[in-house]
């Protein structure tokens, strides 16, 4: 939805005024800071920790575990989907194991997690990799059921190949449910990070929002929580970029496509 | 059980469909459903053959078994004298809804068979200029389906189905999701490109009128089972213009279809 330049300095001039309220509350009934911090001391908290490269470093580290993970858990959850997809034994035998696996919470996992891949990157990269897995399966194996009966039986009127089938249709046709699957997965992969860095961690921002607790430095936490939606934000509108640019056909994308291409006419031949 | 034939009484020279004592049973014989029952018919080289009937007398079956994608019970079909057990690359089909790729331009939908069927892209790439300049689209290779109206979707659904130069185009209802107007420019379009390409054609469809405007002749089928209820030549110079509908010989031959259909119970 578009409000406009009024719309939009509106809404700054909204979230300012939350930010005031709360800096005027917190000093008013004189909150203890450990309870709720001012947003003012928040924001010298983020500062200093930006200014000292210690925020830059433990971000490094969550941002390249969430990566790692992603696309890890990613390819393997591509790789099951499709194979799930195509034959019918592969999900008669694994389909227990599927609905086992995605009624259970994976976040329960982390501990078992770090006592099988120690304290480093690896268990985190496998906590992220886990947790984004089953939206992206999940995902792969409807789109790619998805090929509506028609386009089916266009590609067998063809003499088509069970693979090329899979190539000429079905694929491109779950493009739009694997992206879906895709932004899932990589704020999945963000919270699968972090929860292995609770758990036990020697950096990142998890366990920098855990030694934080234990100094009861509210403000610092709340500095943590914020980058980190800010990170979340990053990583899905990469995602969605993406997403953009491979799926310009997609019907719930059209409403962007047909304005560019009305914007545009004539370029478009 | 299949009787072999001699050669000479198989098929005449010239045929390039024989459909020969063909019945399709949905589900198992004593409680299925009877779709098809002893339809027999053959369509010589280059003629338009127009299958009319009311909806659920099993014409799209028939399409489906001449397409390869259904298997007959009994009987047989045979294309240019083999039968047809299986999805072929000489036949083109266009269905009742263009069916068309969004991710694929308009010449990559029309170049569709010829990637499945790996024919030589530069010719292809030709042919399909050639073919889209016939239907009145030429400039609109780089759009896309979801950028064109319904009538010109279907234009490309038609070439599609002639790239690769097949025996035999089928066609499903081709128009039946058209507007009444554009349904009638279609016809006439169709007319035309059939008149230059001289393609064999078996051309599905409910309305009476288009069956005897677009057909050299016409097969008449009745419902429950479906079986041939009339087959006749249509008698009428080409090419033929919308006003030849007004014509009393055009109007004798609707009202034969409707008299066939009454008394097989097909209009209720």
């Amino acid at each position: 939805m578009n409000m406009g330049l009024r719309g939009f300095s509106l809404r700054l001039l909204l979230i300012a005024a939350v930010l005031l309220v709360w800096e005027a509350l917190v000093r008013t009934f004189d909150v203890p800071a450990f309870i709720l911090p001012a947003p003012s001391s928040v924001f010298v908290a983020l500062y200093r920790g930006m200014a000292s490269s210690l925020y830059l470093d433990h971000i490094g580290v969550t941002v390249s575990e969430t990566l790692m993970g992603f696309a890890l858990g990613s390819a393997l959850a591509f790789a099951l989907g499709v194979a799930v997809a195509l034959s019918r034994k592969v999900e008669y035998y694994l389909y227990p194991f599927i609905v086992m696996f995605q009624a259970m919470p994976k976040v329960a996992l982390a501990p078992l997690i770090i006592v099988w891949f120690g304290l480093g990157i690896t268990s985190k990269v496998v906590s992220a990799a886990l947790v984004a897995f089953f939206p992206l399966m999940v995902n792969t194996i409807v789109g790619l059921r998805s090929a509506e009966e028609d386009r089916i039986n266009l590609m067998r009127s063809l003499a088509a190949s069970r693979w090329q089938i899979f190539w000429m249709l079905q694929l491109p046709n779950a493009m739009p449910y694997i992206f879906a699957g895709l932004e899932i997965a990589m704020i999945f992969a963000l919270i699968g990070s972090i929860v292995g860095e609770f758990v036990g961690a020697q950096s990142g921002l998890g366990m920098l929002i855990q030694s934080m607790n234990f100094t009861m430095d509210v403000a610092g936490q709340f500095s943590i929580l914020l980058i980190l939606s800010m990170l979340g934000l990053l990583l899905n509108s990469l995602v969605a970029e993406v997403r953009r640019r491979v799926l310009f056909w997609d019907p719930s994308q059209k409403i962007e496509a047909a304005g560019s291409a009305a914007a545009g006419k004539g370029g478009v031949q | 059980m299949r009787v072999v034939a001699p050669a000479a009484e198989r098929a005449a020279a010239t045929d390039v469909i024989a459909v020969r004592r063909l019945s399709k049973r949905y589900g198992r014989a004593a409680d299925g459903i009877l779709a098809l029952e002893d339809i027999d018919f053959s369509v010589p080289d280059r003629e338009f053959l127009s299958i009319v009937g009311p909806s659920g007398c099993g014409k799209s079956t028939l399409l489906k078994i001449l397409a390869g994608l259904l298997p007959a019970t009994e009987g047989e079909a045979l294309l240019n004298g083999t039968p047809i057990d299986g999805p072929r690359r000489d036949i083109g089909v266009v269905f009742q809804s263009p069916v068309l790729f969004p991710w694929r331009s308009v010449l990559g939908n029309v170049l569709l068979p010829a990637d499945v069927q790996r024919l030589g892209r530069e010719e292809m790439r030709a042919r399909a200029h050639g073919l889209l300049k016939l239907v009145g689209l030429d400039g609109f290779e780089h759009r896309y389906p979801w950028q064109l109206s319904g009538g010109m979707q279907q234009r490309v659904a038609l070439v599609r189905a002639l790239i690769h130069d097949p025996a035999l185009l089928l066609m499903d209802e081709p128009f039946g999701a058209l507007d009444a107007m554009t349904r009638d420019a279609m016809n006439v379009e169709l007319q035309r490109i059939w008149m230059e390409r001289r393609k064999t054609v078996v051309f599905i469809t409910h309305s009476t009128a288009e069956a005897v405007f677009l057909g050299d002749r016409v097969l008449v089928m009745t419902p429950r089972p479906g079986k041939v209820g009339d087959l006749f030549q249509v008698e009428l110079p080409r090419p033929r213009s919308l006003d030849v509908m007004n014509t009393e010989k055009f109007g004798g031959y609707v009202r034969r279809i409707r008299g066939v259909l009454n008394a097989g119970g097909g209009i209720e």
